[in-house]
């Protein structure tokens, strides 16, 4: 297959709103999507992210806005006319059709030559590896080979833009991990812009340009994975991405002679005003978030926190031990080989770049 | 009691009383079905100076089908004696453009309102579940005025019609109870494809309707050719189908009753759903299994 680079497939989505009836499912989204970009859609079942995919791809009528792909404003294009191609959770093969015949049944319809559909599957059943399989039927076929089958259906159709739809959450876990790096190294391969909509955080984080983190209606943060992960816009999008997930201690704010400090019962944290993007004021209840590997053991040092193991869990590569601190659980991640035991004391130490905040009343990064 | 075994492997099976008395019950419930049927079946084979022995259970003592071949060709309706084979022929009429054209029209109601969605698709939903269980007496004197007003009246156009209208909200709860079964992804992924409303009908989800088609043939084929009433009523003097003139038969006769040639003709009748339930059983069963398994 030849590189899409030179395809106009960028994805511009302006002031989408769609609703079921009476209940709104997307409210005025605006998402830019660069050519040859890999956006990932992530958020909890319900919050309307294949909708907006489906809303993509033309599956589902939007009440207002306008989608426009390559630059053409396809709003209200057929699907087969938007340049798009798509994969399904349920891979959606025909079962009566060959591989062979699902995989050109697209090009058949829109009047390609014989050759050059044979041509064309069998070159993706070469990228996918599945050219031995190209006589057998889908219920023949095992869930991984499925979903390489409705890649490969997908890529015979030679569009700029790749929608995918929870593909991989119907295949087991080793197959998923298979899978995802087979379609990362397709992106590479092809350059073409895909959109992808997972609710699985480590799927969006290995795969993904940009993040859309998704809930209620409305995108809550985008951005590269590294920034989603390390500076969370607000605490949804803090304790979505991650596992295990981010610890919070609910406190609040003070300010004395010494400066600015987070307060949780007997424990006190020293601020620097600089990690905040406006001083927070005196007495703000809010929530400190830290995860679990950005917790230093630090015995010896000044500011430690004397914290107690409550519960170890060995993960094979590294150790989760249950703390408590601050009158709140907090969990670590330790190297496998520290020496830890239930009721010991740890000095914790909480690095100040580590930190998030966030305002309990609105649950917004401070 | 021999040695008591500590349990280990398959777990001995016991014949309990309930099993006993489900056996016996079936085979009460088989010999109630059957019996009719054996009574017809050796009645048609007898002569009428047998039957008058008065042993209807016996097997005949000299085999003929001599009852056969006069309800088939030469049995009086009234006035002519044609036997019973006009009436097959009309039946044969009848059924063959009936089951197709209501089959086709109910598979595409039920695959429009599957996955079209049309404006209003579960009102006229929720209108044809209604519609299906209003008596369809109720529908005759109606549908005979409008009938003669357009000229469809006593014709064989007229009665197909007929049975498509009356089969069409079987048909449609058949077949979209069918496709709304299969994942409305399919249906997406075909129209990423390219396909349009006709492609996607015949192409992928007929395809995928053959053990449910199976199951509408039967119901069609029995429901129409054991229909009486509205041929009667709408299929004029020239087309009367084959269990009006079955009735013609056995309620006409003058003089004596000629119970061989009643029962031959009945057995000829009553042949086609027979055929149709013995050839298709095992489709018949798959057809309904089908609906339970995931493909």
């Amino acid at each position: 297959m030849t590189p899409h680079s030179q395809v106009a497939s960028q994805i511009s989505l302006r002031g989408i709103e769609i609703s079921y009836g009476s209940f709104q499912v997307l409210e005025r989204l605006d998402l830019e999507v660069a050519q040859s970009e890999f956006l990932v859609l992530l958020g909890p079942s319900g919050c309307g992210k294949s909708t907006l995919l489906n809303a993509i791809a033309g599956l589902t009528e939007v009440d207002d806005g306008q989608i426009w792909i390559g630059g053409r404003n396809v709003t209200w294009e057929e699907p087969k006319d938007r340049g798009i191609a798509m994969v399904f959770q349920s891979y959606a093969l025909y079962p009566r059709m060959s591989v062979l015949g699902n995989m050109s049944f697209g090009l058949q319809v829109a009047g390609m030559k014989r050759a050059e559909i044979d041509q064309r599957v069998r070159d993706a059943a070469e990228i996918l590896r599945i050219t031995e399989l190209l006589d057998r039927k889908p219920s023949e076929l095992s869930g991984g080979q499925r979903q390489r089958v409705a890649i490969g259906r997908a890529l015979v159709r030679d569009a700029g833009v790749f929608l995918f739809d929870e593909p991989l959450s119907n295949l087991d876990a080793q197959l998923r991990a298979e899978l995802r790096t087979e379609i990362k190294r397709l992106h590479q391969r092809l350059g073409a812009t895909m959109i992808f909509v997972t609710h699985d955080q480590i799927e969006a984080l290995t795969l993904a340009d940009r993040i859309a983190v998704m809930r209620d209606r409305r995108i809550q943060q985008l951005g590269p994975p590294q920034e989603i992960y390390n500076r969370p816009a607000n605490r949804f999008v803090a304790s979505f991405v991650g596992s295990p997930g981010m610890s919070f201690l609910p406190g609040h704010i003070t300010h004395d002679a010494n400066g600015i400090a987070f307060r949780a019962a007997d424990l006190v944290v020293r601020l620097e005003p600089g990690i905040f993007t406006e001083p927070p004021q005196d007495g703000l209840p809010v929530e400190l978030g830290i995860r679990p590997e950005h917790v230093v053991l630090a015995p010896g040092a000044a500011d430690t926190h004397a914290a107690p193991v409550e519960l170890v869990e060995p993960m094979g590569s590294d150790l989760l031990v249950w703390t408590r601190l601050g009158g709140s659980p907090l969990t670590i991640r330790l190297p496998a080989e520290t020496a830890v035991a239930v009721g010991d004391h740890l000095p914790l130490a909480l690095p100040a770049h580590r930190l998030n905040f966030f305002d309990i009343a609105t649950g917004q990064r401070l | 009691m021999t040695a008591i075994s500590t349990p280990s492997g398959r777990k001995p099976k016991h014949t309990s009383t309930g099993r006993i008395g489900l056996y016996a019950l079936l085979l009460i419930s088989a010999l109630f079905f059957l019996t009719p049927l054996y009574v017809m079946l050796v009645t048609s084979l007898k002569s009428m100076p047998e039957i008058r022995l008065g042993n209807i259970l016996s097997l005949p003592q000299h085999v003929t089908l001599d009852a056969w071949f006069t309800a088939w060709s030469s049995a009086c309706t009234g006035l002519t004696c044609n036997g019973i084979s006009v009436g097959f022929w009309n039946s044969i009429r009848i059924l063959v453009p009936s089951v197709i054209v209501s089959i086709s029209v109910g598979a595409l109601t039920g695959y429009t309102l599957s996955f079209w969605r049309p404006r209003g698709a579960k009102l006229l939903f929720g209108m044809l579940l209604i519609a299906a269980f209003i008596p369809y007496q109720v529908f005759i004197y109606p549908l005979v005025r409008v009938f003669s007003q357009v000229g469809l009246n006593n014709s064989l156009p007229g009665i197909v019609i007929v049975h498509t209208i009356f089969g069409l909200p079987t048909m449609t709860l058949l077949f979209r109870n069918h496709f709304a079964a299969l994942p409305m992804e399919l249906f997406r992924a075909a129209r990423v494809d390219g396909a349009g409303f006709w492609r996607i009908f015949g192409q992928i989800m007929m395809p995928m309707a053959v053990p449910i088609l199976v199951v509408a043939v039967i119901l069609q084929v029995t429901g129409i050719w054991n229909d009486f009433i509205l041929g009667l009523v709408f299929a004029g003097r020239e087309n009367l189908p084959m269990t009006v003139q079955l009735n013609n038969i056995v309620n006409s006769t003058q003089g004596e009753r000629t119970y061989n040639v009643d029962m031959a003709a009945t057995l000829l009748t009553a042949i086609v759903p027979l055929v149709v339930y013995f050839g298709s059983g095992r489709w018949f069963v798959r057809g309904i299994a089908a609906g339970a398994v995931k493909g």
